[in-house]
């Protein structure tokens, strides 16, 4: 979540100073969790040499125990590889919560409000149900924006891409399409939005309209092959493919249809963004085209002139990415990369381009266009549609403004090293 | 397609043989806890910002403090007007909350942290009507209920774009594109 005043922040930090003492006091106590000994060939686990790893977006990390924690868990672009994230490095963001401790045996959805037949589920009859398998990225709304707590970390020179687009993973998700459900409860006349809620701390609410239920959204159990991880939402959530986080209620136990949005605390309050002139966007919904480069990215180095593959990611909520253009010469001259399969529709997608680095400066950026011809905006044209000048996405502000998807430049310098280059 | 959706799906009938089975009322009940701008799922009860303050003052105050001003482990309730367009606007229930109804769902799902769902209705609504009246919104014996709290004008509820509830979902209509709603 990137919705934070500087007071907000600065009780965030004092709670966990707070909340690590208390930590502390509890294992002097002898209370740590005894490990159990790892069968490997029950569990796998990667090699010891491996270490590409989350990170907390606010710098508060390692967290501290206590209520509430850093906002979000970043995925380690700069280390992907092809279009899957592992489900042990996709993004968190639960607005700091610890994930609930949930027996699949006791959980229930239940599905009431505008239908002829309210329906009560357990995890095993949503297993009964046809399945499917979707590929489809899910993105924090306030993923790459330049404003909010996260700001400056995002617009220095020294940014990872980890620290710059990191609130975007990709999985394989399976369950049950949320219209399958709806149609069994049976949607009566005039209902045109539902609410769906979660079985965290805040019960956290997120009204949906009922188009985009019935179009594509999920009720998910999987994700790449197995159960969801507790911090995605064990043993059951809502993908809402295409559209900002906060839509895809994680611990869901509740859909409620209704006949208008419901206006919950985080939509209503917390997720608008805030225009220049006061007034707020809000339900943004559908997040814009965007795309990086993640090889090379922010912080790495090329070890000297030669051959080097660029490689990054594109996805679009608007659909399945048509076009990645790489360019290495600032935006002058611009080269068609190649798309790895398969290309999934709301997805990530990876992209190549064979290239030889002089070494010379350049600045390497790529844009995407999706489906709908909607092409990947630069950062200038996102001031112009926003109505604002270029020095506004530099002022150190608590201004939130989710879907920044402008054209993300690195430069590279005569000894190699790599740099955030936006502004 | 879209704007038929509605419609196609109420025709339907159910396809699964015995996959799920119908709630009880108690069990819809218990968890029907959303309340819409409407207020239609209100339930009975009522409270004033006089029986709130007592109520804020032994389950809320630790948290966020005796002036609403906020402490280590819980956000300030209130301030924040005059700073919705500068460069650090400050998001209260005075300066920006749309809907009052917003109020009283969160208190009852959420409040106090870590303790959400432990308060009766009488107190959600006197505490709402508290923070209501200590953001200079309803006066401290206005009496808050199923009735009166919708009603409640909110001072920001027309700085959202766009400003009908209605047209939230169309985002053609609203003239966004690539992502991005002027
Ligand atoms: C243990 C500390 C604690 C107590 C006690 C507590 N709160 Fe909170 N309150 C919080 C925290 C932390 C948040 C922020 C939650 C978040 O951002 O997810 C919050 C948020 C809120 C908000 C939303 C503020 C905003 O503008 O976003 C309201 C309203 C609120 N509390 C009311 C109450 C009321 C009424 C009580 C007493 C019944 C109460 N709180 C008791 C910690 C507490």
């Amino acid at each position: 979540m990137a919705s934070n005043s500087s007071a907000r922040r600065r009780f965030l930090k004092s709670t966990f100073a707070i909340a690590g003492l208390a930590a502390t006091k509890q294992s002097a106590t002898g209370q740590a969790p005894r490990a159990a000994p790892k069968d490997l060939r029950t569990y796998g686990e990667r090699s010891r040499f491996e270490s590409a790893g989350r990170k907390g977006s606010l710098g508060l990390w390692p967290p501290a125990a206590g209520p509430i924690r850093d906002y979000g868990i970043r995925t380690p672009l700069q280390n992907s590889v092809g279009m899957l994230t592992p489900a042990s490095l996709h993004f968190v963001l639960s607005h700091g919560y610890d994930p609930p401790d949930i027996d699949p045996h006791e959980h229930r959805l239940l599905i009431h409000g505008m239908v002829d037949r309210p329906l009560i589920f357990t995890l095993e009859d949503l297993q009964r149900l046809p399945s499917v398998s979707r590929l489809h990225f899910l993105e924090c709304h306030g993923n790459s924006a330049t404003s909010g707590p996260t700001g400056a970390l995002r617009i220095a020179p020294t940014a990872t891409v980890q620290e710059t687009h990191g609130l975007t993973s990709c999985s394989e998700w399976s369950g049950v399409l949320l219209s399958v459900l709806l149609r069994e409860a049976g949607v009566q006349k005039g209902a045109s939005w539902l609410v769906a809620e979660g079985s965290d701390r805040i019960k956290h609410t997120k009204s949906i309209p009922l188009n985009k239920a019935m179009e594509d959204v999920l009720v998910a159990y999987g994700q790449n092959g197995e159960p969801l991880r507790p911090e995605q939402g064990y043993p059951l959530r809502l993908v809402v493919p295409g559209w900002q986080g906060i839509s895809n209620v994680k611990w869901l136990r509740r859909i409620k249809v209704v006949d208008e949005p419901y206006m919950a605390m985080m939509e209503s309050t917390r997720y608008p963004s805030v225009r220049p002139d006061g007034k707020s966007r809000w339900f943004e919904s559908e997040m814009g085209p965007k795309s990086v480069i993640t090889r090379p990215s922010g912080g790495q180095k090329l070890p000297g002139p030669g051959f080097y593959e660029i490689t990054g990611l594109a996805w679009s909520g608007g659909g399945a990415i048509r076009r990645v253009e790489v360019s290495s010469d600032g935006g002058r001259t611009w080269k068609d990369a190649r798309l790895q399969g398969p290309v999934a529709s709301k997805a990530h997608t990876r992209f190549g381009l064979d290239w030889n680095w002089d070494g010379s400066e350049v600045v390497l950026q790529s844009r995407c266009t999706d489906e709908k011809g909607v092409v990947q905006p630069t950062i200038a044209e996102v001031a112009k549609i926003w109505g604002v000048k270029m020095d506004y996405f530099q002022m150190t502000s608590t201004i939130d403004i989710g879907n920044f998807n402008a054209i993300q430049p690195w430069k590279i310098t005569r000894d190699g090293g790599v740099h955030n280059a936006l502004l | 397609m879209i704007l038929g959706a509605s419609a196609a799906v109420s025709a339907q009938t159910p396809s699964y043989k015995n996959v799920g089975r119908s709630p009880s009322k108690q069990e819809i009940s218990a968890w029907d806890l959303a309340i819409g701008p409407s207020g239609k799922e209100l339930p009975p009860g009522s409270g004033t910002a006089k029986t709130g303050a007592g109520i804020y003052a032994s389950k809320c105050v630790s948290c966020h403090g005796a002036n609403l001003e906020g402490t280590a482990t819980g956000p300030h309730l209130v301030g924040g007007q005059g700073t919705m367009s500068t460069l650090q606007p400050v998001r209260t229930i005075g300066s920006y909350w749309p809907f009052a109804t917003t109020i009283w769902d969160y208190i009852n799902r959420a409040m106090p942290h870590g303790r959400g769902g432990s308060l009766s209705a009488d107190e959600v609504y006197a505490l709402t009507a508290f923070l209501l009246f200590r953001n200079g919104i309803i006066s401290e014996t206005d009496v808050m209920d199923a009735k009166s709290l919708p009603k409640v004008q909110m001072p920001n509820r027309n700085g959202f774009v766009p400003a009908r509830l209605e047209d939230i979902s169309n985002m053609e209509k609203r003239g966004c594109r690539g992502g991005h709603c002027p």
